[in-house]
């Protein structure tokens, strides 16, 4: 079993269900497989660093995972059939990596956890805060 | 007359800076992995043209910039940074 992070741009046209719907089939191809996932951010819409099949924008997802390196190919074609996506990253997390990921998804963690209870939260000063304002 | 000449007057006075030595950022605040989701922060290795600055320039170790210039391309891939641009400062 190796840690796995994947990220995936998905078409800017989909609705809010639409979105989640794929995101859902991605995770069901993960869990068929006998991964288990451990996080997944959803990043919201996103503004491109340069246009992706002419469009300037898409949702980005992030999906944390532990499986198999044959699961990995599998959720790869899945990714290519599915023309709602757009673009995607698979790769294996290092020993750093996966330090770094841990103590991310505990800032994140604490950052959910705090916005409830206070207005407004601390995440400015979390080095995820670009990524939970939009 | 030849003591005159040789004492030539400068209207600033010339600075004799010592070189600053470089140092990899890294190493020192102890950041073991650079991550590719931060495009703000990888900004600083690049370029006005949106290229990877060399390692004379960022003083960064050998280890640190192949680890730099993979999360840079990681980004790349993604669209959080772009391949070709100008003026991204």
């Amino acid at each position: 079993m190796n840690k796995y992070e994947t990220v995936f741009i998905l078409t800017p046209v989909l609705s809010d269900d639409q979105m989640k719907e794929a995101v859902d089939k991605f995770k069901k191809v993960l869990t068929d497989a006998d991964a288990t996932i451990v996080n997944e951010e959803n990043w919201g819409l996103r503004k491109l660093a340069y246009p992706i099949e002419k469009k300037t924008t898409g949702f980005y997802n992030l999906l944390e995972f532990e499986a198999d390196p044959t699961v990995v190919a599998k959720l790869e074609t899945a990714f290519r059939r599915d023309e709602k996506v757009i673009r995607f990253l698979t790769f294996r997390l290092d020993k750093f990596a996966a330090e770094y990921a841990l103590k991310r998804r505990n800032l994140r963690k604490a950052a959910a956890e705090a916005k409830p209870v206070e207005e407004a939260p601390v995440v400015e000063e979390a080095p995820a805060a670009e990524v939970t304002n939009d | 007359m030849a003591q005159t000449q040789s004492e030539i007057r400068y209207l600033t006075p010339l600075s004799v800076d010592t070189k600053k030595k470089k140092y990899c950022r890294f190493k020192r605040s102890g950041i073991k992995y650079i991550d590719y989701k931060d495009p703000e922060f990888l900004k600083k290795f690049l370029n006005e043209q949106g290229k990877i600055l060399p390692r004379r320039i960022t003083g960064t170790s050998l280890k640190f910039q192949r680890r730099v210039a993979k999360a840079v391309k990681r980004a790349r891939h993604l669209a959080l940074l772009p391949y070709v641009t100008d003026l991204m400062k």
